[in-house]
């Protein structure tokens, strides 16, 4: 059986957040006049998720995600590749190299599960060399973008059962297996596995971890 | 023991009497006053060597006059690569006052570099597998100077999981491997600028151990070496010294070392803490008053704060000598000063041995003292100062005072919680361990990455400070945690617990017989028992 090194992605091995790729495809309308729109929406939506965030990921991404509603597939798959080279790649944390690096000199699987959606997220995971993903999916109708989630929506709990399913898929001794990330919402992914870490996390993490006693890391 | 054995046979021995003094014990954080049984043998430290009154002075001459090569000036030309490593925190104990000899050294290194222009020059400190040094240590031991001119580009830990910053230069005909720091292997000089605060310290352990990478050091830093170590602080019959110079050939083959060797004495506190070395029947009132000032102070205190207070006061260390040039003349000379100081000529051993564990060892500088630093301050240091033939006999009991708290640092020890609680449950078998875990925690990327972005020690640390108790678990026949305030941490270390100095002693008796002979090292102390 081997085992496997699972990571969230965003504020984990990059600095960037979910808010940081809206506010790029925002930036990037068709016209000047809706990418101001769609800039200064972002903007004033900020402390609403702050606050829905400390409350409930779910509600998070139920108001997060219907920001994106009327964008067009081809258009956010288009820009893809520029949203990797402008905002995430300049974004990787420098040890985040070194973390998957030594992960895979172990012969450890390496997989990514994070909330931010598929389509912004390739190029990255082929940069960093991750060759299992899974990321949210936005329900597109006819090539529009809807404001809303396909199921499984990763997000606390459904990142640990993802986990779990992937695992007696993939045969992967859970025990064994390591896992990363920064935020408390993440606790249900960091229990399940026999060596969990926070990596720059936040206070609540932070406590958590010293509480557990789990590594703690700072990839930046 | 026989009576004439009881005499004053040397200052640093005193023996207890039905109207001697009590003695102070550091247990932790703490200081306090216990009453010894009649008969009690205390060693207490040798007096200070007077240092050097003028260190910069000597050092200038060790650089000008070395031993076995020419003089640092005659080696030196315009262009050169030159790479000066220096002795990481964990010495001297506690970290001495500013300015510390590291600074001097360099200062006087760097201005002589510069004069005859060599431009090339990078500063690595020789921490192994020991957490780095923060910026603020650095600076407080190179000193503003230096500091400003050289960190971060040119001023820098040593990093044994940075692949491409190691090269494998050599192989002992045991197959011990050498791998070592790459901008030191291809200088065209290495200067290495040295502290030696115990015997183990300094000739070619500083470079083969201080700039090496993991599976170099596992080679040596294993169970069987340390036990055929007697003691790992007596170089001439210690297999981890030996292994060092054969290593040390190698690095000699293939590197150009010029090597700066200081001793110091053991003046660790001057002012308001001396009293700490001195014998408790010689106190004067100030004395008295002193340490009931301390006393009360840190009562008043929280453990943190009591932790805080005692690592604020720098030791008070001075220059006893200076040598330069090759490796092993060098170390020759500095070990004949080092045992000048540090030697007590004992007679006969001792069926139970008492030592406090002050907080204070190598690996918790500015941190915890947690159990496993315990366990290797008590089976480990204070057991292997020794020279012929331990202080304790063949299976006598060893009291340790500490509170053995449960609390580790989470930035500098965090594979050490594992293996606290992961590993010793299951067992303490060294050699199991090494051979079933080792290579796990050194590899785990966790561990990797804060070593090297962090503050922590290897994910592989905390086995060597198992091993670095072996001599001493194999040897003695029941160890007792006395003051500890928790059962669980003296079981897991395999030891039985106390609750104060008076009851251990008890059960030590009650072990080894009433006549049992008690010896007591008075800490804080450096200095070797040379048993006849």
């Amino acid at each position: 059986m081997t085992a496997a090194a699972f990571y969230d992605l965003e504020g984990t091995l990059v600095s960037t957040n979910l808010v940081h790729t809206l506010a790029f495809y925002g930036r990037n309308q068709p016209n000047l006049l809706r990418s101001v729109t769609k800039s200064a929406a972002t903007l004033l939506s900020l402390p609403l998720f702050a606050v829905s965030d400390q409350y409930s990921r779910k509600v998070f991404n139920d108001l997060f995600f219907k920001r994106y509603k009327g964008e067009t597939e081809d258009r956010m798959r288009f820009f893809a590749a520029d949203l990797f080279e402008e905002v995430l790649k300049p974004a990787v944390y420098p040890g985040a190299f070194e973390l998957i690096e030594k992960s895979r000199s172990l012969g450890l699987r390496q997989v990514a599960v994070t909330g931010a959606l598929d389509v912004s997220v390739k190029p990255l995971m082929q940069y960093l060399g991750i060759d299992d993903y899974v990321a949210n999916r936005l329900e597109f109708v006819k090539g529009v973008a809807t404001g809303r989630l396909l199921p499984p929506v990763l997000a606390s709990a459904t990142k640990a059962s993802w986990i779990r399913t992937f695992a007696e898929r993939e045969e992967i001794n859970l025990s064994e297996s390591f896992a990363y990330s920064d935020s408390m919402s993440d606790l249900p992914m960091l229990s399940i596995v026999g060596h969990p870490a926070a990596v720059n996390p936040d206070l609540r993490l932070r406590q958590t971890a010293l509480h557990h006693d789990w590594p703690i890391l700072n990839l930046k | 023991m026989a009576l004439q054995l009881r005499r004053k046979t040397h200052e640093s021995i005193v023996y207890i009497d039905s109207d001697s003094a009590p003695r102070i014990m550091p247990s932790g954080e703490d200081f306090i006053l216990e009453d010894l049984p009649v008969g009690t043998r205390v060693l207490y430290p040798n007096p200070p060597l007077n240092g050097l009154p003028n260190r910069e002075a000597a050092i200038r001459y060790a650089l000008n006059h070395p031993l076995g090569c020419d003089p640092l000036f005659a080696q030196l030309e315009p262009g050169m690569k030159v790479t000066i490593a220096v002795d990481d925190i964990s010495l001297p104990l506690p970290p001495m006052a500013i300015p510390d000899i590291r600074q001097t050294m360099l200062e006087i290194v760097v201005d002589m570099l510069a004069g005859h222009g060599v431009d090339d020059v990078h500063i690595i400190i020789a921490n192994s597998l020991h957490r780095k040094m923060t910026a603020w240590e650095m600076k407080r031991m190179a000193g503003q100077r230096i500091f400003d001119e050289f960190y971060p580009d040119r001023y820098y830990n040593h990093d044994a999981e940075w692949k491409e910053g190691l090269i494998k230069i050599g192989e002992t005909r045991h197959k011990e491997p050498l791998v070592l720091n790459r901008r030191c292997a291809e200088s065209d000089l290495l200067i290495y600028c040295n502290i030696n605060f115990v015997p183990m310290d300094g000739g070619h352990k500083s470079v083969a151990v201080g700039l090496c990478d993991y599976e170099s050091l596992r080679a040596h830093h294993e169970p069987q070496t340390i036990r055929d170590s007697d003691s790992y602080m007596d170089p001439a019959k210690s297999e981890l010294a030996n292994k060092c110079v054969r290593l040390g050939k190698i690095v000699d083959k293939e590197l150009n070392v010029f090597h700066i060797e200081t001793s110091i004495n053991n003046r660790m506190y001057k002012g308001d803490m001396d009293f700490l070395l001195k014998n408790e029947d010689d106190f004067t009132a100030i004395d008295r008053v002193k340490f009931e000032a301390m006393r009360y102070t840190m009562s008043k205190l929280p453990r943190t704060a009591r932790r805080k207070l005692l690592h604020s006061r720098p030791s008070q260390y001075e220059m006893t000598a200076c040598f330069a040039g090759k490796t092993e003349p060098v170390h020759e000379k500095i070990l004949e000063k080092a045992f000048q100081q540090y030697l007590i000529p004992v007679r006969g051993q001792c069926d139970i041995l008492i030592t406090g564990i002050p907080d204070i060892s190598p690996y918790n500088v500015y941190s915890i003292l947690n159990p496993l630093l315990v366990q290797v301050m008590g089976l480990g240091y204070h057991f292997n100062f020794y020279r012929n033939k331990p202080l304790l006999k063949k299976g006598g009991v060893m009291i340790i005072h500490h509170p053995c708290y449960d609390q580790f640092d989470h930035n500098h020890h965090p594979s050490y919680i594992e293996f606290f609680n992961r590993l010793l449950p299951e067992s303490r078998d060294a050699f199991y361990l090494r051979e079933k875990y080792e290579r796990e925690f050194a590899n785990n990327p966790s561990y990797v990455e804060m070593y090297r972005r962090g503050n922590a020690y290897h994910g592989a640390h905390p086995f060597f400070m198992w091993y670095w108790g072996e001599n001493g678990r194999q040897h003695v026949g029941k160890v007792i945690a006395a003051g500890a305030e928790n059962a669980h941490v003296p079981a897991i270390l395999g030891w039985e617990r106390a609750d104060n100095l008076t009851e251990a002693v008890a059960m030590a008796r009650n072990y080894m017989g009433n006549s049992a002979e008690i010896t007591m090292l008075h800490q804080p102390m450096i200095g070797i028992a040379d048993m006849e």
